[in-house]
């Protein structure tokens, strides 16, 4: 098992919080903070698995999943001052909720109904991106912005191995260092492609080391610990902030479901290297932790998840009691106003 | 002979063509090891190795850079691109390179390859996935964009694609995967690219389709008949070179002409039917040619699906007014 390239990036990462909970050195975070990313990682693993039901009951349309990837994204919307910027990807709605975007907006996005995507105003986080590796450059753009306009906000994009293939992703780490702009790179390197493995997508022994090539950190951290991973993102926002420029951040986590409701993890992977994976699980490991410190009991986490599933079951309200979307708003969002062409289409549907 | 759906017929014709020209390779994300999104390479990669099917990157553009180095190299490339709406990375490749070094080269050199692509909505699909660009493809002067709707012009069409010596954009529309079904032949035959095909014969009016969009195109010419009108449907499956003396024929036949797409109204394809129908045949119309068209809107996320796709409704009020005209 100890030969895998995946084997090497675990020995090489910065972990915080061992597997089974034990402290390594550097962790700086308090009880009460860790048990607050713990409460996040709950509710957000019980929207997960609320949307993968609702999905299968038909009430919503594809879903992907995020499970086991909790800790690198609340870890990293943890380490976000609330008016910084997100690009993240349709993988990511743990990390937006936990940076401000309201669970009722995202289910309402997962139920086909592009109000989903409207921010609530003043919150900086875009609509996820759906093509894979589009969005990163957004990012650099923002950040830029930002910087030339005498801010100290940052942007952070989250994007996945695979869209480290694209591209757009070269484009966006040239222009970040170029620039030197105040961007933020999280790669979650979940282990695949849809079904392809990342370690045929690229001969690099990390995604991390790519940074090396375009003039800027890379670092490597267990994105299964989000004690490490809002360590090591909140040293690229304070690099970025302080105008240093940007860090590539790779956190090794694992895809513990199917890539999409519509996928079949079966066709492409074995259970055992997924039963691997549910041992470093990233809420188990801070829940032993916060145990073995007394913080954490039974009746506790009944309660976080009670509370969980009620914040959870009002937001499916909310996105579900959203008035059918009429066909005059869809010609209605096209321009600032609608054009000729599109006057004359509303006229026709009778708008 | 064995009845099959779109889906399968398409498998059979990768499986033939990998069968009898070792030129012949497919690339694509996903292909491989689960034979794609719609498993329409599903066990082509056990049967005929991996040096003939590859799992490739996340690259569009690579995917379809590297096809058209194979294809000058002297091989037969397939490509898979998963979705329309993710073929744009790979546009400035096919614009700019695989649809011109035969001019450029005057000759010398050539893109012998296929890319198939699947498109279309109606699947409460997730954003971008559900696209219907075809006319910024048929734009292009060089490429060849060709759309089966059936599953015997399926097999025929991609093989003749594969045979072609040019490029050849291969839509595949999503909602007909596997909502069709015919006898298929398994016998090596090509279906011309370029002749569309008359799906039924009409007197009054000729109603003009492709891809999906001729299901509800079928069901409105069936309500029409049912109130008396004769109606032709053309499916018109190549897209570029398009038939222009088909199209002309049926619409100096019956003198009134609505076309049916799925895109979006301004700049789409019918567009370019009706220039095609005025140009030559004016004088033999008897009404307006009528567009049944998606709006000027990008096309809409699982809620708003029903007000963007024409519906039989829509089409039959359409040649309604046609016919009364
Ligand atoms: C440009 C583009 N190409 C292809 C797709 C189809 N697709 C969706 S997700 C995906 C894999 C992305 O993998 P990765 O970046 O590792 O993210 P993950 O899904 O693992 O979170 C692909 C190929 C897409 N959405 N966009
Ligand atoms: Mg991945």
């Amino acid at each position: 098992m100890w030969n895998r390239p995946v084997d090497k990036l675990i020995a090489g990462m910065l972990t915080l919080i061992s597997p089974d909970g034990t402290v390594r050195d550097g962790l700086s975070i308090t009880l009460e903070e860790t048990r607050e990313l713990y409460a996040d990682m709950v509710e957000a693993r019980t929207y997960d698995h609320k949307c993968m039901a609702m999905q299968r009951q038909g009430r919503l349309a594809t879903y992907a999943p995020f499970e086991g990837q909790e800790a690198a994204q609340i870890g990293a919307a943890a380490a976000l001052r609330p008016d910084d910027w997100v690009a993240a990807t349709y993988r990511d709605a743990a990390l937006m909720w936990r940076a401000g975007y309201p669970w009722a907006l995202l289910i309402a996005g997962r139920t086909g109904d592009e109000r989903g995507g409207q921010a609530p105003d003043g919150l900086n986080v875009l609509p996820p991106s759906i093509t894979v590796g589009g969005h990163m450059i957004h990012a650099v753009g923002l950040a830029w912005a930002e910087a030339l306009n005498g801010s100290d906000r940052v942007a952070l994009t989250s994007f996945g191995d695979g869209a480290t293939s694209e591209g757009d992703f070269h484009e966006a780490m040239n222009f970040a260092a170029v620039y030197t702009t105040p961007t933020v790179f999280l790669c979650q390197n979940n282990g695949f492609a849809i079904s392809y493995p990342r370690d045929e997508q690229t001969r690099s022994e990390s995604i991390a080391m790519k940074a090396d090539a375009y003039g800027m950190p890379g670092v490597i951290v267990d994105g299964n610990d989000v004690a490490a991973v809002l360590t090591v993102v909140g040293e690229a926002v304070a690099r970025a902030r302080s105008g240093e420029g940007p860090t590539l951040i790779e956190a090794v986590t694992y895809r513990l479901g199917p890539h999409t409701t519509s996928d079949d993890p079966a066709r492409y992977r074995d259970e055992d290297e997924t039963g691997e994976w549910r041992t470093r699980d990233p809420l188990e490991r801070v829940r032993a932790l916060l145990e073995r410190a007394g913080a954490w009991t039974p009746e506790w986490h009944a309660e976080l998840e009670a509370r969980s599933a009620d914040v959870i079951e009002e937001a499916v309200a909310e996105a579900e009691a959203l008035p059918r979307p009429t066909a005059a708003e869809m010609l209605s969002r096209m321009y600032a106003q609608p054009t000729g062409p599109l006057r004359a289409q509303l006229d026709e549907i009778g708008a | 002979m064995s009845e099959q759906t779109l889906a399968q017929a398409l498998n059979g014709a990768l499986a033939t063509a990998l069968e009898t020209d070792e030129r012949v390779v497919l690339l694509g994300e996903d292909i491989g090891r689960t034979g794609g999104v719609f498993r329409i390479t599903d066990g082509l990669r056990a049967k005929y190795g991996e040096d003939r099917v590859f799992d490739t990157p996340v690259a569009e553009s690579g995917i379809v850079g590297a096809a058209f180095g194979m294809a000058i190299a002297g091989m037969r490339p397939v490509a898979e691109l998963q979705f329309l709406g993710f073929s744009y990375p790979a546009y400035d490749q096919i614009i700019n390179h695989v649809a011109r070094i035969r001019n450029r080269s005057n000759h010398r050199f050539t893109a012998p390859m296929v890319i198939r692509v699947p498109y279309g909505g109606g699947i409460g699909a997730a954003e971008h996935h559900s696209e219907s660009t075809e006319a910024i493809y048929a734009h292009i002067p060089g490429l060849k964009v060709v759309v089966p709707s059936t599953p015997s012009d399926a097999r025929g069409l991609l093989l003749a694609a594969i045979e072609d010596p040019d490029p050849v954009l291969f839509l595949e529309p999503i909602r007909l995967y596997r909502a069709v079904k015919e006898e298929v032949s398994e016998l090596y035959y090509t279906t011309e690219i370029g002749p569309m095909r008359v799906e039924r014969e009409g007197r009054d009016i000729t109603l003009i389709s492709w891809g999906a969009m001729i299901k509800e195109t079928r069901a409105a010419a069936g309500q029409l008949e049912e109130k008396g009108a004769s109606v032709e449907v053309l499916d018109l499956r190549t897209l570029s070179p398009i038939d222009q003396d088909g199209i002309v024929a049926s619409a100096a036949k019956t003198g009134r002409v609505v076309v049916v797409h799925e895109a979006p109204r301004t700049a789409g394809l019918g567009a370019e039917v009706a220039a095609i129908i005025q140009e030559r045949v004016l004088y033999s119309l008897l009404a307006p040619v009528r567009r049944v068209a998606g709006w000027d809107t990008v096309f809409p996320l699982k809620r708003s699906e029903a007000h963007y796709l024409p519906s039989p409704d829509r089409i039959v009020r359409a040649a309604e007014e046609t016919l009364e005209a």
